[in-house]
């Protein structure tokens, strides 16, 4: 994560030494955008801490490890659609959900769920794009995890036509 | 909108003098939550000032011909390779990929580029690819790729036509 405020921060000393003035005005609409998007963004991040409790690791691999893949399937893309799991949690949890057997369909709609899908980001989302397309979006891309769930089952050889 | 803010001020304070009391009465549950919300308050404060303030000197200095050019109406599919590595190459997934996005839909991008960009960033970074594809393997990692990035190109241009033909604006802020 280091490398971010470096370039960031060279960016902003090359901007700086360029242009004065148009540096400041670049700090300052950082500065509103960002107070403007806050209030928002500490609800949604309470949110998820009280969701990350509700749904540990220990019950998301039990739930993913012990019922039917088609069943599996589902909750892994309701779980993936409904958390926000950062990508450094979300794939050792899905390493370890392999070794115990847990099949490549199933994490695969996790993972790209988790990914594409946010319902806890939709106060978010909303803010910007308004709640119409954040709906449609979501949607959408809950869609397309499904499929790529299955043609990732058709490929591991864990689902047959 | 005042009766919200209210409701909003209601709920954190709830929240915050659980996680409090959670703490004095040596109560699990709130200690847990509490940890949640730290280590992911931490992680989003590292990358998201330098996200804005990347976003302000973008909306100071690239003019808004340039984007108009490559990722505008016009652009055609070079603006689509264009967005995708520009999504593959900031951190921060969907959270971050939302203001960036509305910055660029500002400065003339066209929406299906612009959702594009949205879906590219959730799902083809390339630090987090490279790291999914240690622990899950290349094969799965390929596989999601290339099934996915068409599929979203795809569902971007339509919903974007969709939306065109309906005069859907984007709105910052409502």
């Amino acid at each position: 994560m280091y490398y971010t405020y470096t370039i960031t921060g060279l960016i902003l000393i090359i901007s700086f030494i360029i242009n004065k003035q148009k540096t400041l005005k670049a700090i300052r609409i950082a500065v509103v955008k960002f107070k403007k998007i806050f209030p928002t963004f500490i609800t949604m991040i309470i949110l998820i801490s009280i969701i990350l409790f509700l749904f540990p690791d220990e019950v998301i691999s039990n739930y993913l490890g012990n019922s039917s893949k088609f069943i599996s399937v589902l909750l892994a893309s309701l779980f993936g659609s409904i958390t926000l799991m950062p990508g450094f949690l979300a794939f050792p949890l899905c390493g370890i959900l392999l070794t115990k057997g847990v099949p490549y369909i199933v994490l695969s709609a996790f993972t790209t769920t988790l990914m594409m899908v946010g319902i806890i980001t939709f106060p978010i989302e909303k803010e910007y794009f308004g709640a119409e397309v954040t709906i449609i979006r979501n949607i959408i891309s809950f869609f397309i995890a499904l499929i790529v769930a299955v043609i990732t089952g058709i490929f591991f050889g864990e689902i047959f036509l | 909108m005042k009766k919200n803010v209210k409701l909003k001020i209601a709920f954190i304070s709830i929240y915050l003098l659980f996680l409090i009391v959670s703490f004095i009465c040596g109560y699990n549950p709130g200690k847990e939550i509490a940890f949640n919300l730290i280590s992911f308050l931490l992680e989003m404060l590292k990358i998201l000032p330098c996200v804005f303030i990347l976003i302000g000197l973008f909306e100071v200095w690239v003019k808004k011909e340039v984007i108009e050019k490559h990722l505008g109406e016009k652009s055609g599919i070079k603006g689509y390779v264009w967005v995708i590595l520009l999504a593959g190459t900031i951190a921060g997934g969907l959270l971050v990929a939302f203001p960036v996005a509305y910055s660029l839909y500002n400065k003339g991008a066209k929406l299906s580029i612009v959702f594009t960009y949205i879906g590219a960033a959730a799902i083809c970074r390339i630090p987090m690819t490279l790291y999914e594809a240690s622990f899950m393997g290349v094969k799965f990692t390929a596989i999601r790729l290339l099934v996915s990035l068409p599929l979203v190109i795809i569902t971007s241009i339509l919903l974007g036509e969709y939306l065109t033909k309906r005069n859907y604006k984007m709105v910052e802020g409502k």
